[in-house]
């Protein structure tokens, strides 16, 4: 609806959002103020051409498909409780959290819900197998158009030979996970949200 | 246990005793060195052994002018000229002791284990120093503070800042630079005052030391040494973060020590500090550490865009380096600015461009030229900490020094664990009580206290000998009781060491790929982060900076492309060192040298194997590959002039070598398929029709069978069958094997073992000798870890992204 009323945020969905994702009241506000900013159409949602407008996000190489991450399969518009729970990946992992209820689901931003994320823009067509064609489409996104295929080949051969264990001759999730077990994904995988 | 005690025992002993030998010959020579500096004090004694040659030369031509006095020798075939040339042999006498303590010492692998080097080098400085004092002579002043400041220093935070690695230095660099500022601040002013209050204690009998003297002494002691920490910490292998942690904050506190030392060294004459003095104090602190990394940077962009331009004088290119880098140094010293920041920033921002620009072999000499003045530098700046110890005037006084080495724990154990609990609420990896730990107990200190302390002005400091005194003692605490404990308190808490294996290429594409992601999100956001900095940095870079600094098109190379190349060269380089071309299966050789046994009978699968048929443009590209490569091998062994080199073939056409290089991949691959079915020479279950028919339903490969001599006409380097002699004239060292395949990999194999630093050729036959997968012959699980394993390296240290 267009009413102003509509796009203030409820107590019971902060309440409902921080359970699910884990952020701070502060935080959430602040990120809710930020939705709205974004959301030029003003209509609790937002869309592809939202995201687009933010310019650095145009100069990024992954840009679209990170993009593409926060919406749902198929759909074409995203709320603030879809958008919050992409964020909420990127969540600093605190050590209280790793005592919490062993029994309950693992939280978005634990070390392998991280990983899923990162696996699942690379792996475009969820066949939850990286080929070597998805490979070689993002490194040549992010290596830019003066390298010849050739080369950009061998490299996705040679990664692919690296990582792949059962001889498939595609990283699958369990292969990722081998493979960048010594980076720190728990740090390169969190923003210091504003406290 | 005891057969291994007894092993080591006669070499141990007979080590020693080379070593005891070696040492008493180099201290005879000392000896005979600190002689002459006793004569040397009264000239006219030393002209004649100088000149005395000279003067019965012109008095023979003024003949007839003093007969009387003028007393004819024979002429002096031999003689010793020894003040001419004292000072460079002293030098290089006591760099050579240096030197073969360094070997000494690892020749004796259980001392090398428990205690470390730096310790056993103090020793022999004490051992040095002590003999010179028995010999009665007056031990020399080695640790002169402009020595140590101007040439012992420099090379060592050069090796240091060069080497830095960026990445984990820029992520925590807050931390960093709150231990390096902060904590020296608090360790500083709390031992001084601590110790201020103790002296006026009634019964200590300290009481004429005041508070300025006191402050200037805490300055001096609080200062975490580079030199110190290095040495311990190369040796325990801990993991990255504690590293860097500990010794970015040795390298970062020098600008508080010089603001600390200069204002309280001006000051104590005056007696007091005003609020006035402390404000400037901290304007010089800016104005010091920010200049001196300015006048860093401003050098290394000098010496970046220099080597931009070497590429026809690579010979003089690592002078560059080091030649811009000591300047900076200087230049930084020269305004009173931190040197120490000075350097590191000099090589740290010169360090991606020139690497991009220099040949590979200006960076090998770069890289080991700075290990070994490091090293050398070192090793001496130890033993002359204790040659110093033994000459030195010692005023020792059991308060002050026991004090002064308590204070310095606890100071150091406070400020640490108050500065992390703050660090912490900002970090995302908090520091553990194991970290804090660590990061305490390797606060070390090291020469540059006492060199410090050495410049001090007696007149004004008449308490300069005591300090030295307790300076010694600290340093000697912290090296000796710290720096051999710490490696049992690591093992013992469990700390996390150093992982040894090296990045992959894995790593690097996905650590880029989180970078973009991170970048995109934060945009998102709306938070102007850590990476969004980063990225607009490296945008930046990529634009302007690059096309300055690095020479012809090399500079749009993306980082990962960048990366994947030295990697390839440096698989490449092991592959070559370990004496084979393609990995060839193991089993393999022992089946072909079986062949070999019997050269003239033809193996009977030579015939049978499938070969395949080269197309005209692969024969094309064979020749003209064979052809350039011989010709550089002839041009290179006649380089013998010093101002040129030839260009290193693999210097240029990476495109073709990366092209070359998958193409072997390839092979590889195929070569492990093809193996079992290759080692068996005679399978009696699979009739040569058979293997045909299987081959002939691969549509990519156009098999013949042919013997091996006719398919390669032109090229004479060809291994046939055993039964063409006239195959082996170019290439004698290969063995003549049998199948093409084989051949192919075996002729890269003569190749490179003809001429180790040529460019890895492989066959672009590998093309053509598609064979498909034998689905049902299990892989050999030996291949399989020969072929992707491309071996250990310790050179973690240049897999480091140059631009994080």
């Amino acid at each position: 609806m267009g009413s102003r009323a509509s796009t203030l945020l409820r107590e019971e969905e902060i309440e409902e959002i921080k359970k699910e994702t884990g952020f701070s009241h502060s935080q959430i506000t602040r990120l809710y103020s930020r939705f709205t900013s974004l959301d030029k159409g003003e209509n609790g949602t937002l869309s592809r051409e939202d995201f687009q407008r933010i310019p650095e996000l145009a100069i990024n190489p992954l840009g679209d498909r990170i993009i593409n991450a926060f919406f749902p399969e198929g759909e074409d518009q995203v709320n603030f409780r879809g958008f919050m729970r992409t964020l909420a990946h990127f969540r600093p992992i605190e050590d209280n959290e790793k005592n919490k209820d062993a029994a309950a689901s693992e939280p978005l931003n634990s070390r392998t819900n991280k990983l899923l994320f990162a696996f699942r823009l690379y792996d475009l067509d969820r066949d939850d197998k990286i080929s070597r064609d998805e490979l070689l489409q993002v490194l040549r996104m992010m290596v830019g158009v003066n390298i010849s295929d050739d080369q950009l080949g061998s490299i996705a051969d040679r990664t692919i030979q690296e990582a792949d264990q059962n001889g498939d001759n595609s990283i699958s999730f369990n292969e990722f996970i081998k493979v960048l077990e010594k980076v720190d994904v728990e740090q390169k995988m969190s923003i210091r949200f504003l406290h | 246990m005891l057969v291994s005690a007894h092993s080591h025992s006669p070499v141990g002993s007979r080590s020693f005793l080379e070593r005891g030998l070696l040492l008493l010959v180099v201290l005879m020579l000392l000896e005979g060195t600190v002689l002459p500096l006793g004569a040397a004090s009264s000239p006219d004694t030393s002209a004649p052994n100088g000149a005395g040659g000279l003067d019965h030369r012109d008095d023979h031509r003024g003949i007839g002018h003093d007969n009387m006095t003028f007393q004819k020798k024979p002429f002096p075939v031999l003689g010793i000229n020894y003040g001419h040339i004292r000072l460079p042999f002293e030098i290089a006498l006591w760099v050579l002791l240096a030197s073969l303590m360094k070997l000494g010492f690892h020749l004796i692998p259980r001392l090398s284990g428990i205690v470390p080097e730096s310790c056993l080098l103090i020793v022999v400085g004490l051992l040095v120093g002590g003999f010179i004092k028995l010999a009665g002579e007056d031990v020399p002043p080695v640790l002169d503070s402009n020595l140590f400041f101007l040439i012992l220093l420099p090379p060592i935070i050069l090796d240091a800042g060069y080497f830095l690695p960026i990445r984990p230095f820029t992520e925590n660099i807050g931390t960093i630079l709150i231990f390096a500022v902060i904590g020296t601040l608090w360790n500083a002013f709390f031992i001084g005052g601590v110790l201020y209050a103790v002296c006026q204690i009634e019964g200590v009998h300290l009481s004429q030391v005041e508070l300025l003297p006191c402050l200037l002494f805490g300055s001096i002691i609080s200062a975490v040494d580079p030199v110190a920490v290095l040495a311990v910490f190369e040796e325990i292998h801990i993991n990255e973060l504690l590293h860097i942690l500990v010794f970015g904050e040795s390298l970062l506190n020098d600008a508080v020590t010089v603001v600390l030392y200069h204002l309280f060294e001006e000051y104590a004459g005056a007696g007091e500090v005003t609020l006035m003095d402390a404000f400037l104090g901290v304007i010089s602190f800016l104005i010091v550490s920010i200049g001196g990394v300015a006048v860093g940077t401003i050098y290394g962009f000098l010496a970046a865009f220099t080597s931009r331009f070497t590429s026809h004088t690579r010979v003089i290119e690592p002078l560059f380096v080091f030649v811009y880098s000591y300047m900076a140094y200087l230049s930084a010293e020269m305004f009173h600015l931190s040197g120490i920041m000075a350097l590191i920033a000099c090589g740290a921002v010169m360090r991606p461009y020139v690497e991009a620009n220099i040949s590979h072999k200006s960076h090998t000499t770069i890289k080991y030229f700075l290990k070994m003045w490091s090293s050398v530098s070192e090793t001496l700046i130890f033993i002359f900490l204790g040659v110093a110890t033994v000459a030195g005037p010692h005023a020792w006084n059991w308060t002050f020094v026991s004090v002064t080495i308590i204070l310095c724990l606890v100071s150091r154990v406070i400020g640490v664990v108050s500065l992390t609990f703050i660090i912490n609420k900002f970090r995302i990896i908090k520091l553990t009580n194991k970290d804090q730990f660590i990061i305490a107990y390797g606060g070390l200190r090291g020469a540059i206290a006492f060199s410090l302390g050495y410049l001090l002005d007696n007149d004004h400091f008449p308490m300069r000998t005591m300090f030295l005194t307790a300076i010694i003692t600290e340093i000697f605490f912290t090296v000796f009781v710290q720096g051999m404990t710490i490696k049992p308190l690591v093992d013992l808490l469990a700390v996390k060491k150093k992982q040894e294996a090296k990045r992959s290429i894995n790593e690097e594409i996905h650590t880029q790929f989180l970078d973009h992601l991170l970048t995109g999100i934060e945009d998102i956001c709306g938070h102007y982060g850590h990476h969004h900095w980063k990225d607009k940095l490296n945008r930046f870079n990529k634009k302007y900076i690059k096309k300055c600094l690095i020479a012809g098109e090399r500079y749009k190379e993306p980082q990962l492309i960048a990366f994947y190349h030295k990697m390839e060269f440096k698989q490449a380089i092991e592959l070559v060192e370990s004496g084979g071309g393609v990995k060839v299966p193991a089993a393999l050789p022992l089946q072909v040298s079986m062949q070999n046994i019997q050269p003239k009978k033809q193996p009977p699968a030579a015939t049978e194997r499938a070969l395949p048929q080269f197309t005209k443009s692969r024969e094309e590209e064979i020749r003209k590959i064979l052809r350039s490569n011989l010709q550089k091998t002839r041009q290179r062994l006649r380089s013998y002039n010093r101002h040129t080199l030839v260009a290193d073939p693999y210097e240029d056409g990476w495109g073709e070598y990366v092209l070359k290089k998958q193409r072997m991949i390839e092979l590889e691959k195929k070569m492990t398929q093809m193996s079992n079915y290759l080692t068996v020479p005679a399978a009696p279950s699979d009739s040569p029709t058979m293997r045909r028919a299987r081959l002939a339903s691969d549509p990519n490969a156009f098999y013949n069978i042919k013997t091996p001599s006719d398919s390669v006409p032109t090229i004479h380097v060809e291994l046939a069958s055993p039964q063409s002699p006239d195959s082996v004239n170019l290439v004698d060292e290969v063995p003549k094997k049998g199948a093409m395949g084989q051949g192919l990999s075996q002729r890269n194999a003569a190749d490179m073992k003809e001429d180790r630093e040529r460019m890895m050729m492989p066959p672009s036959a590998g093309k053509g000798e598609k064979v498909e997968d034998d689905g049902g012959e299990t892989k050999n699980p030996g291949l399989q870890r020969c072929l992707s394993d491309p071996g250990p390296s310790n050179e973690d240290e240049e897999d480091e992204p140059f631009l994080p």
